[in-house]
C-alpha cells in the first residue's frame, strides 16, 4: 500500500529544496546517528502542532467571547490589545497567578492527573488530522478509528475529575458527561462508518482524497451531498461529544454550578478550558475532513497546494466552529433524559438506517473513492 | 441493586437560585424525591423597621423588597397609609402612579424572560431584556433620579411631576418594545428545545394553586382568573381597558406565556395613560406645603414629614408584577405605625414549588423555579 505523504516528508522536501538536507543528513550519518535526525524532525512537527493548537485555543476563546458579544449587542473584550485580541493572554496570566486549591477530601493524585489526561487526549486527536495536502503528522491507516478511540478517553478523565473532587455537583456532572458520551459515540461511529463504506479506508487522507473532484462539473464530491442525514447526525453527535450548548451537561452551570470542574482552580482549570477549545477545533476539523471535503478546493495558480489546502481547511473548519458558537448563543440546554432519549431512540436508529443507505448506494449506484 | 438517596444542598450560594435561596433536595440519581426550601438568608427585618420609622421614612425600605420592580412596593405601602389616614389623591398623580407601575411591570417581565432563559442555559435573552430595561431605567432616572430604588410615590400623590420630554421618550420606548417583543417571541417561543424544557413541567392545577395561596401571573398560568386590578380596581384601573392574561395549562410554559402577554397588556395600558393623562397637581395640596413652581428640577411637592393617622388598621393589596402584594398597617395614633406586615407575592408563590417539582429532575426544578419569578428581597424581607 502506498502511504500518503505526511509532514515528515514535507519537511524533508523543504530542506531539500533549500539544499541543506543532504548536508545535515551527511553530518548525522557520519556520526552513525541517522535516527537522531528523524527524532528531531518529529519533535519539530510535534512542537509546531502543539504551538498551533495553543494559539488556536487562545484565538478561539477570544472569538467565542467576541461572537457572543456581537450576538448580544455588546462589545466584548476591548481593552487588552487591538479589539481585545490579547485577552486570552491576560486570562492565562491571571489563571497562572491563582492559588491552586486541592480540596481536603479530594483524591490528590487523580485530582491532579485528570486535567492533564483531558488535555493530552484532545491533543492526540490532532495526529491524524489532515490540515492540508501532506500537512499531517501521521497518516494512520486506522485514522478514523483512532480518533473515535482517543475521543473516548475524555469521558474517563472527566469521571476521574468528578470522582476525585469529592463534590456532589462534580460527581453528578461527571456521571452525566459519561452517560452522554457513551450514548453519542455510538451514532458518531456509525455515521463515520457510513463514510468509510464509500471510501474503503479508515485513513483520513484517503477520505479527503476521495472527496476531490466534482459531479456534473460543479457540485464538489463532498460526502455531505452523498450523506446529508449522516452529516446532520454526525454534527449533532459531535456537538454532544464536545459538550457544548445545547448539550453541555458536564458543566450545566445553572444546575451543577460548574459540573465536573467545580473544584478546580488556577492552571488545572485552565487545562480544562484549553482542552475544551482544542476539542472544539479538533472536532470541527474532523467534521470538515469527513463531510466537507477536508482541504480540497479549487487550486490557485502559483501558490503551492500545501498553502492553499491549509487555507481551505481553515476556512471550512472555522465555518463549523462558527456554527457551534452561533448555536451556543441561541438555544437553551436540553434536559439529560431528553438528550439520552434523542441519542438512543432517534439518532442510533437513524444512523443505522443511514449506514444501510450508504451500503445500498455503494453496491448499486456509485462507486466513489478509492475502491 | 440497593441505592441510596443523595442529600444535595443547592444554595444559598448557587448560580441559579436567584440570590441566597437554599434548596434541600433528596435526590434519587437525577430525580427529586424531596424538596425543602430554606429561606431567611436575606432577612433584614423590614417589617420591624416599619414599626421604628415614621410613615414617610418607611417608604425607601419598601423599595428594597422587590428591587426588580420597586414602584408597586412604594405604591402598595402608600396606598395602605392613604386608606388609613383617608388622604385624597389628585387624578394626575394617580395616572402617573399607574404609569410608573405598569412600566415597572414591563421591566419585571423582561428580567423574568432573561433570567428564565439564562436558567435554561441560553444567555442571550437576558442581554436583550436588559437592553430594553436600560431605556426604561433611564426614564425613571429622569423622573426621580433613581434607577431601581425610587422612593417616588408619596401619600397624597407622587414626589415630582413628569419632567420635560418624558412622554415622547416613553412613546419611543413603547414603540420600540412593541417591535422587540415580537423578536423575543420568535427567539424564544419558537425554540423547540425551549418548548421541550417548559411544556408539562412544574404543573400545578387551579385548585392546588389556590390552596397554596399563589397569586399573580404564576396563578393565572393555572387558569385562575385572579387579577386584583380587575377584582378590586384601585387607582384608575377601572377607567383603563386591559384584560387579565390567563392560560389554562398550569405548566411552566403557561406561566411564561402569561407574562409575555402581560408585557403587551402593560404597553397597551401605558399608551392609554399617555393619551388620557390629565393636567393638575401631582400631590394633594392640603398636604403638600410647597408651592408648585412648575420647574422640573425643583422639588415641587412634598408631604408633611410627620403625621398621625387616627387609630385603626388597614390591609390593602395591589397586583404587583409578581402577584398580590399586600400591606397590613396598624396605627395606634402615634407618628409611627404600630405594626407593618407585608404579604409578599414571591414568598407565597415560592411555597408551591416543592409541589411542582417532586418526581422531576434538577433541570426541571430550575425551570419551574424560574417561572415562579421570585426576588429574594421580597421573599425574606
Amino acid at each position: 500500500m502506498i502511504t500518503n505523504p505526511n509532514a515528515y516528508d514535507l519537511i524533508i522536501a523543504i530542506l531539500n529544496a533549500i539544499g541543506v538536507y543532504n548536508i545535515i543528513l551527511g553530518f548525522f550519518q557520519d556520526q552513525g546517528m541517522e535516527y537522531v535526525l528523524r527524532i528531531i524532525i518529529v519533535l519539530v512537527e510535534v512542537a509546531v502542532v502543539v504551538v498551533f493548537a495553543l494559539v488556536t485555543v487562545m484565538f478561539l476563546s477570544w472569538l467565542e467571547r467576541k461572537m457572543f458579544a456581537v450576538v448580544q449587542s455588546r462589545y466584548g473584550p476591548m481593552v487588552t490589545g487591538p479589539r481585545g485580541l490579547f485577552q486570552p493572554i491576560a486570562d492565562g496570566i491571571k489563571l497562572l497567578g491563582k492559588e491552586d486549591i486541592i480540596p481536603a477530601k479530594a483524591d490528590r493524585w487523580i485530582f491532579t492527573l485528570a486535567p492533564f489526561i483531558v488535555f493530552v487526549s484532545v491533543l492526540l486527536v490532532f495526529i491524524p488530522l489532515p490540515f492540508g495536502e501532506s500537512l499531517i503528522l501521521s497518516d494512520l491507516r486506522v485514522g478514523l478509528l483512532y480518533i473515535i478511540a482517543i475521543s473516548a478517553i475524555t469521558p474517563v478523565s472527566i469521571l476521574l475529575a468528578g470522582w476525585a473532587s469529592n463534590n456532589k455537583y462534580s460527581l453528578m456532572g461527571a456521571i452525566r458527561a459519561v452517560a452522554q458520551d457513551i450514548s453519542y459515540t455510538i451514532p458518531l461511529a456509525i455515521t463515520a462508518i457510513a463514510v468509510v463504506v464509500f471510501v474503503g479506508s479508515l485513513s483520513t487522507v484517503d477520505i479527503v482524497n476521495a472527496q476531490q473532484g466534482y459531479w456534473f462539473g460543479f457540485i464538489p464530491k463532498w460526502f455531505i451531498f452523498l450523506q446529508p442525514l449522516g452529516f446532520i447526525l454526525f454534527l449533532i453527535a459531535c456537538i454532544a461529544e464536545m459538550g457544548r450548548i445545547p448539550f453541555d451537561f458536564q458543566e450545566s452551570e445553572q444546575e451543577l454550578v460548574a459540573g465536573f470542574f467545580t473544584e478546580y482552580s488556577g492552571m488545572k482549570f485552565a487545562m480544562f478550558f484549553l482542552a475544551e477549545y482544542a476539542h472544539l477545533f479538533a472536532v470541527s476539523g474532523i467534521i470538515v475532513t469527513i463531510f466537507l471535503g477536508g482541504w480540497t478546493g479549487p487550486a490557485i495558480p502559483l501558490i503551492p497546494i500545501q498553502i492553499t489546502s491549509l487555507i481551505y481547511f481553515m476556512i471550512k473548519t472555522y465555518a463549523v466552529i462558527f456554527f457551534a458558537m452561533w448555536l451556543r448563543d441561541t438555544v437553551p440546554r436540553v434536559r439529560i433524559d431528553q438528550l439520552l432519549h434523542l441519542g438512543w431512540k432517534i439518532m442510533i436508529p437513524l444512523a443505522l438506517l443511514n449506514l444501510l443507505f450508504a451500503a445500498f448506494l455503494v453496491t448499486f449506484v456509485v462507486t466513489a473513492g478509492v475502491r | 441493586m440497593e441505592t441510596e438517596t443523595l442529600l444535595l444542598n443547592m444554595g444559598p450560594v448557587h448560580p441559579s437560585t436567584h440570590g441566597v435561596l437554599r434548596f434541600k433536595l433528596r435526590m434519587d440519581g437525577e430525580i427529586i424525591r424531596d424538596c425543602q426550601i430554606v429561606v431567611g438568608y436575606l432577612h433584614r427585618g423590614t417589617e420591624k423597621f416599619g414599626e421604628m420609622k415614621t410613615y414617610l421614612q418607611f417608604i425607601p425600605y419598601t423599595d428594597r423588597l422587590d428591587y426588580i420592580a420597586a414602584m408597586p412596593n412604594n405604591y402598595a405601602y402608600v396606598k395602605a397609609v392613604e386608606e388609613l389616614a383617608g388622604i385624597e389623591v389628585p387624578q394626575r398623580a394617580e395616572y402617573i402612579r399607574v404609569l410608573v407601575m405598569e412600566l415597572n411591570r414591563v421591566i419585571n417581565h423582561l428580567v423574568f424572560m432573561g433570567s428564565l432563559l439564562l436558567d435554561l442555559g441560553a444567555s442571550t435573552m437576558i442581554m436583550y431584556g436588559f437592553r430594553e430595561r436600560e431605556n426604561a431605567l433611564q426614564l425613571y432616572e429622569s423622573l426621580c433620579g433613581a434607577r431601581m430604588t425610587f422612593n417616588y410615590i408619596r401619600p397624597g400623590g407622587v414626589r415630582e411631576d413628569l419632567p420635560d420630554g418624558f412622554i415622547p421618550k416613553l412613546n419611543e420606548f413603547i414603540k420600540d418594545m412593541e417591535k422587540r417583543i415580537v423578536d423575543y417571541e420568535e427567539l424564544v417561543n419558537g425554540n423547540e428545545i425551549f418548548l421541550m424544557r417548559m411544556k408539562n413541567i412544574g404543573v400545578i392545577n387551579a385548585e392546588e394553586a389556590i390552596n397554596y395561596g399563589m397569586t399573580g401571573p404564576s396563578m393565572r398560568g393555572s387558569g385562575v382568573d385572579h387579577d386584583i386590578r380587575k377584582l378590586e380596581p384601585y387607582s384608575i384601573y377601572q377607567d383603563l381597558d386591559f384584560k387579565a392574561c390567563m392560560r389554562r395549562e398550569g405548566d411552566s410554559y403557561a406561566r411564561y406565556l402569561v407574562r409575555v402577554d402581560e408585557i403587551r397588556e402593560s404597553l397597551h395600558i401605558l399608551k392609554q395613560i399617555v393619551d388620557k393623562l390629565p393636567k393638575g397637581n401631582t400631590i394633594n395640596q392640603r398636604y403638600g406645603f410647597a408651592p408648585n413652581t412648575g420647574a422640573p428640577s425643583a422639588v415641587t411637592s412634598y408631604f408633611p414629614r410627620i403625621f398621625t393617622p387616627a387609630e385603626g388598621e388597614v390591609y390593602s393589596r395591589i397586583e404587583a408584577p409578581k402577584g398580590e402584594l399586600g400591606f397590613f398597617v396598624a396605627s395606634d395614633g402615634t407618628t409611627k405605625p404600630y405594626r407593618v406586615k407585608i404579604r409578599s407575592p414571591s414568598f407565597c408563590n415560592l411555597v408551591a414549588l416543592p409541589k411542582m417539582v417532586l418526581g422531576l429532575k434538577i433541570p426541571d426544578l430550575i425551570a419551574a423555579f424560574g417561572t415562579i419569578d421570585i426576588v429574594l428581597g421580597d421573599v425574606d424581607r
